[in-house]
Formats: C-alpha cells, sequence, structure tokens
C-alpha cells in the first residue's frame, strides 16, 4: 500500500465500500503530509530501530502513522534477552508521555508516541511456536497489544495453515499469553458479542469474519498483477498469483480490518487505558509518592532496565468478573 | 623410421602409425586383444552384488521440510513414527543425532541408505555452539572408522562416515545467517556440504535468483567450503558439459519436498496444492529438486564418496597421526593403534638404480614425442 496515496487510484483493488465503517475522528491536526525516516539505533547487539513516519489522509481523515521495525530480532546466534531493546523502547514511549502527563502546565495534546499495536510475525514452520517466540510474546503481552500472524503464509497449504493455528492457540493459551483483542477487556454485552464472534467466529454479515482465527495466515506483497482483468496486489509464482487480499488465498483482508478499519480506536484505547495506566502505576509505586492532589508528582528517575513484567492485568474500564482472567 | 630404433621404439611406432592401425584391423583380432577392456563390467558385477552404502546428514533448523524432502528424494517414510515434540519441551531441548537406516533395491541394486537427523539444531533461544554435538558425532565415525582400517582385521568394516551433509537455510532471511555461517564453517572440513534452500515455494523467481546470488557472494566472502561438483573432463559430450554447467549456476539449490501426490493437468504427481496453483515437485521450471536428486543420487553419489575417504577422512587421519606423534615424543608409553615403524631409508646402490630407470623412462617418453611430431609432420605434408 502506498502510504503517499492520496485517494485510491484507478488501479486500487480498495474502491471505496458502502459497508465500510468510516473512520473515527484521529483529532489530529497541523501535521503536514510529510514522509520522515528516522532511524535510532538502540543499545546492544547491533540492534537497529527503523522508524518510519507518514500522515495518511483518506475523505478528510488524517492518520499520523508510525511505523516501527525491528530488523535482526532473532537473528543472533545467542538470542537471549534480545527482546530487551523492543520493552525499552515501548516503556521509553510510556515514560515520554507520562513526563508530559505530569508537568503543571502540559500541552492540550500530549504528543502520543506510544505503541498501539504489535504484529508480531511467527514463521511458518507448521509445528509450534518456538521457544523465542513464546519468551518474547509472554513478555510482550504484558506491556502492549499484541497481534501474532502467521507470516509468509503462502508456504504452507490450507490444511497445513489450520493445524499450525490451532497448535499456536494451544501454546499461546498453555502458556497464558493474552493475545489482542484480550477476552477480560470486553467493556460490555456488545463488545462481548462482537469479539467472541471475533475470537469463535460466527458470520456476522456487517464485520468481516475473524474466526477464531487469531493467528491471522498473511502474505504480504508490494507489486500489482493482473488477474482477471483486475490489478491486485499479489506474488507471482511459476504456478499461479497468489492474490494477497483474496480471502480464499490468506488472511491479509482479515488483519488490515483489524488493525485499521473495526479496532483501531480500540486499540489507542487499551492503550492508553490499560497499559500506559499499569505502566503508569507501576513507576508512581516504585517512587513511592501517590499523587498529591492535582499538578504534582514526584517520580523517580526512569529505570534504565525495563521494569520486569508490571503484573497481572487491572482492568481500568470496568469491573470485570475475575473469572475471566485465566492467569 | 630407423629400423635400427630400439625395441621401444618400434612398439611406439607399430602403434602410432596408421598404416600399421589399418593393417591390424586386417590380421587376427585376438592376436593383439588383450581382454582387459571387461573389467569395468566386472567391477560393475561385484559392486551390484555387494551393495552400496550411502550416509546423508540433514540438518537446519526444524520446519524447513527436511522431513519431506528426505521423503521426497528416497521415496520411503523414515519418519513414520516420528513424534514432534511440543512447545513446551522445545524449550529445554539438546541438539540431538538421529540415525535411521533402510534398505532400498531398484532394478537388482542395493543401496543401504542411512539418514542421519539433527533435531534441535538452531531450536533454541540460545544456541551457542549449537553444531558441536553434530561434530563431535561425524568426528567419531571418522576415529571408528580409523581404528577398523589399523586393525588386524580389516575384512568387513563398516563404513559410518558421513558422506555429504544437506544444508537448509531458511528462504524467509536475506541469505546466511550467523548460525548457518557458524555451522558450515564447523564442518566444511569434515563433511561435504551441500547446501539447499528449504521452502522455495514461498519465493517468487526473482527473489530465488537474488537469495543465491546472496548465498553464493555470502559463502565466499566467510570462506566457506561447500562440495564442489567436479570438472567435467574434455571429451564428455556437449550435452553433459550443458548439464554440468546448469548445475553448477544453480547451487544453491532451491528445493520443495512434498509427501502427497496431487492431481494436475489430469496427471498424478507428487506436489503440493495451493488456492492459487499446484507446485509440482519434479517440474524444474518449478524448483531445483529433481536436480538436487540427480545430482545426489544418479551422478555424484561416488563422488561424494570418494571425496569423503580421500580428502575429509584423509585429513583427519593425518591430524590424528600427527597428533599421537608428537604425543609419543612426548610420552612414550602411550598406546597408538597404529603400529609405526621407521620408513627405509635407501641405500646408494637402490639409489643409483632408480635414478637410471627414471632416466629411461624419460628418454622413452622424449622420443615418443618426437615420433608423434614427424607422424603429424607426415599428415600435413600429405
Amino acid at each position: 500500500m502506498d502510504p503517499l496515496r492520496q485517494s485510491p487510484s484507478p488501479c486500487s483493488s480498495r474502491p471505496s465500500s458502502p459497508r465500510t465503517p468510516p473512520c473515527e475522528t484521529l483529532g489530529y491536526v497541523g501535521i503536514e503530509a510529510v514522509l520522515d525516516q528516522l532511524k535510532i539505533k538502540a543499545m546492544k547487539m547491533g540492534f537497529e530501530f527503523n522508524i518510519m513516519v507518514v500522515v495518511i489522509e483518506e475523505k478528510g481523515v488524517k492518520l499520523k502513522l508510525t511505523v516501527t521495525d525491528t530488523p535482526g530480532f532473532g537473528d543472533q546466534i545467542n538470542n537471549d534477552k534480545c527482546w530487551d531493546p523492543i520493552l525499552g523502547y515501548i516503556n521509553e514511549q510510556y515514560e515520554r508521555y507520562l513526563q508530559e502527563e505530569i508537568l503543571i502546565t502540559r500541552q492540550r495534546h500530549i504528543p502520543d508516541t506510544r505503541m498501539h499495536c504489535c504484529v508480531y510475525f511467527v514463521p511458518p514452520t507448521g509445528h509450534c511456536l518456538r521457544p523465542l517466540d513464546i519468551e518474547f510474546l509472554q513478555r510482550l503481552c504484558r506491556v502492549v497489544n499484541v497481534v501474532p500472524v502467521i507470516a509468509r503464509a503462502d508456504s504452507l497449504t490450507l490444511e497445513e495453515r489450520e493445524a499450525f493455528r490451532s497448535r499456536i492457540q494451544h501454546n499461546l493459551r498453555t502458556h497464558c499469553i493474552d493475545v489482542y483483542p484480550q477476552k477480560c477487556f470486553d467493556e460490555d454485552i456488545n463488545d462481548r458479542i462482537l469479539n467472541s464472534k471475533i475470537r469463535r467466529g460466527q458470520p456476522f454479515h456487517l464485520i468481516p469474519c475473524l474466526q477464531d482465527r487469531i493467528p491471522f495466515a498473511v502474505v504480504g506483497a508490494d507489486q500489482e498483477h493482473l488477474v482477471n482483468g483486475r490489478c491486485v496486489l499479489g506474488r507471482k509464482t511459476k504456478w499461479g498469483i497468489v492474490e494477497v487480499e483474496n480471502m480464499a488465498h490468506c488472511e491479509f483482508p482479515l488483519l488490515r480490518d483489524l488493525l485499521i478499519r473495526s479496532h483501531l480506536q480500540d486499540l489507542k484505547d487499551i492503550t492508553h487505558n490499560v497499559h500506559y495506566e499499569n505502566y503508569r502505576v507501576y513507576r508512581l509505586n516504585e517512587s513511592h509518592v501517590l499523587p498529591r492532589g492535582p499538578g504534582w508528582v514526584n517520580l523517580a528517575p526512569a529505570p534504565t532496565d525495563p521494569p520486569a513484567t508490571p503484573g497481572p492485568w487491572k482492568v481500568r474500564r470496568r469491573a470485570h468478573d475475575s473469572s475471566d482472567e485465566e492467569c | 623410421m630407423d629400423s635400427l630404433a630400439a625395441p621401444q621404439d618400434r612398439l611406439v611406432e607399430q602403434l602410432l602409425s596408421p598404416r600399421t592401425q589399418a593393417q591390424r584391423r586386417l590380421k587376427d583380432i585376438d592376436k593383439q586383444y588383450v581382454g582387459f577392456a571387461t573389467l569395468p563390467n566386472q567391477v560393475h558385477r561385484k559392486s551390484v552384488k555387494k551393495g552400496f552404502d550411502f550416509t546423508l546428514m540433514v540438518a537446519g533448523e526444524s520446519g524447513l521440510g527436511k522431513s519431506t524432502l528426505v521423503h521426497s528424494l528416497f521415496l520411503t517414510d523414515l519418519y513414520k513414527d516420528r513424534k514432534l515434540l511440543s512447545a513446551e519441551e522445545r524449550i529445554s531441548q539438546t541438539v540431538e543425532i538421529l540415525k535411521h537406516t533402510v534398505d532400498i533395491e531398484e532394478k537388482g541394486v542395493k543401496l543401504k541408505l542411512t539418514i542421519v537427523d539433527t533435531p534441535g539444531f538452531g531450536d533454541a533461544v540460545n544456541n551457542s555452539e549449537c553444531w558441536k554435538p553434530i561434530t563431535d558425532y561425524v568426528d567419531q565415525q571418522f576415529e571408528q572408522y580409523f581404528r577398523d582400517e589399523s586393525g588386524l582385521n580389516r575384512k568387513n568394516i563398516q563404513d559410518n562416515r558421513v558422506h555429504c551433509c544437506l544444508y537448509f537455510i531458511s528462504p524467509f532471511g536475506h541469505g546466511l545467517r550467523p548460525v548457518d555461517v557458524g555451522f558450515m564453517k564447523a564442518l566444511h572440513e569434515k563433511v561435504n556440504i551441500v547446501p539447499l534452500i528449504a521452502k522455495a515455494d514461498c519465493l517468487v523467481p526473482g527473489e530465488i535468483r537474488k537469495l543465491k546470488e546472496r548465498i553464493r557472494e555470502e559463502i565466499d566472502k566467510f570462506g566457506i567450503h561447500v562440495y564442489q561438483f567436479p570438472e567435467c573432463d574434455s571429451d564428455e559430450d556437449e550435452d553433459f558439459k550443458q548439464q554440468d554447467r546448469e548445475l553448477k549456476e544453480s547451487a544453491p539449490f532451491a528445493v520443495i519436498g512434498s509427501n502427497t501426490v496431487v492431481e494436475a493437468k489430469g496427471q498424478r504427481v507428487r506436489g503440493r496444492l495451493y488456492p492459487w496453483g499446484i507446485v509440482e515437485v519434479e517440474n524444474q521450471a518449478h524448483c531445483d529438486f529433481v536436480k538436487l536428486r540427480n545430482m545426489l543420487i544418479r551422478t555424484h553419489m561416488h563422488d561424494l564418496k570418494d571425496v569423503t575417504c580421500d580428502v575429509h577422512y584423509e585429513n583427519y587421519r593425518a591430524h590424528c597421526i600427527q597428533q599421537m606423534t608428537s604425543k609419543l615424543t612426548q610420552d612414550s608409553r602411550m598406546e597408538s593403534p597404529i603400529p609405526i615403524l621407521p620408513l627405509p631409508t635407501p641405500d646408494a646402490e637402490t639409489e643409483k638404480l632408480i635414478r637410471m630407470k627414471d632416466e629411461e623412462v624419460g628418454e622413452m617418453l622424449r622420443r615418443m614425442q618426437e615420433m608423434l611430431q614427424k607422424m603429424k609432420q607426415q599428415m600435413q605434408d600429405q
């Protein structure tokens, strides 16, 4: 998807559909449509973060999208603690927000660089989650919304895909890894129905069927090919063209819909109301000082090491059955 | 021709002269025909009776299709009773060495095939030195063979040495990863390494080309000695030479394996069925499986064994002996499996004889060359 596209091009296979729910207002104003690329070198092991910032506009709604890539993750011979730079980066964003929030005179719109969603790419081995995947997911699910996906799914047949998916789901349950959408955050009965449909997947015609399909099996492509007179994004092999947006081929549309069309705001809400609050409570407890009325909070300096798991979920939005929490 | 020339000259002249060759055809063939041309047939018969053996090692991360590929290559399921580890079990897994042996027979030729599997390799969070169990295993087989060879009864030595190692490189990366380099550098002087790009059906043709180039560059850059296909003899026909060139240019092979037979274009083929098409394992346009199979089984199996015996094993043996002799000088009571006899120093008389013979042979060769020159001259004049 060309991030600089201002409006769908004639060749786009994503015509504006009347059934697409409009993006909710995002409230970011005054940001030029610029493409910045920042590279931030983080800590040890030659670990790099590639950060790319773009502003997209669609039907008058602007979205400032920040994509953070982590090249080199898991590539070393010894991958012990390779998740530390990532956890550190996420907490650094929370810290930045926190520091802004506790100022006496603070900005009306605190620049929000917090991570709203982490897409974790599971390699398509076809067996089960690797030890590295489990270590990483266990730690990350406690600080950020994680959406695992089966990457490069064009190397798995449909049966292999389903078997792999169910094994991954079993692994996630066994290791108490709560990926997005988390069961315990369903705010009201409607959400619960919607999300359980997403989790269990009954066909619900207004919303794409997210049938117990997490992790989604995705294929990505940046080239377009002509298929049946249509221009589609795909991968052209000697035995056929894998169409990225064709539900019969892969589940990319489900991921896109989840991340952008239906749950974008929810991702931000949970980040703000749950993960950020957890971080804040942890930091306040650490500094042994509770907020004294409006304005002033004296915080101990930020820890250099990322905090070990800040603790079990604290549901802020609503008192909920504790039976919903699995661990 | 000088009829007073030495007997060797006359013989050479007889063999080389075109007139003599023509005459020979008219004469009684039996008188000139010794009959050792049937030697290859005799060797062939004996080999077929004895059967062949071959040990193949497969290495690479789990989930790269190793067992499926072995199944596709040899058309036998060696992994029927395999139990895949769960995620919890994998966390504490160490690298193991598993051997499966199977006897295959085809058109009366028997092959005892041993597959050495290396489950657990590269799967942990910390994979430091994860190739050590594998190098230890390869060394153990060499040591065993060394002892057997140096022993008293050498009639039935079992050759368990690893003749070839197929190393599976992940197609999801951008070339070799540190663990790939580490493994290959630890083993390239001990075993023939044939690197493969696994699960190649997730790559489009352009990506395969780029990945192969990248891997070849990195192999050079890191000084890894993978198995080199031997050069063709110059007198082979063009087709063979062309095939050989294609083989060399396709390395590392991008392979796909399959345990299932699917229907494609009205035919039953070994392949993988996707919603967007069918990958045929044996279709050369789809992957290099056929090239790998031909190389491994049909054309280069013997060369792989030869290189193992003549190069890798000899390196090991020389290294071993060196170590032992250096130890012996330090500690004379140390046992050695081979009797170390002092080499006889030739005395002056023998040396003189050797030198004379050397000169004679040199002289004869020179004369033959002169004859050939004269013949050429004659033919040009005619």
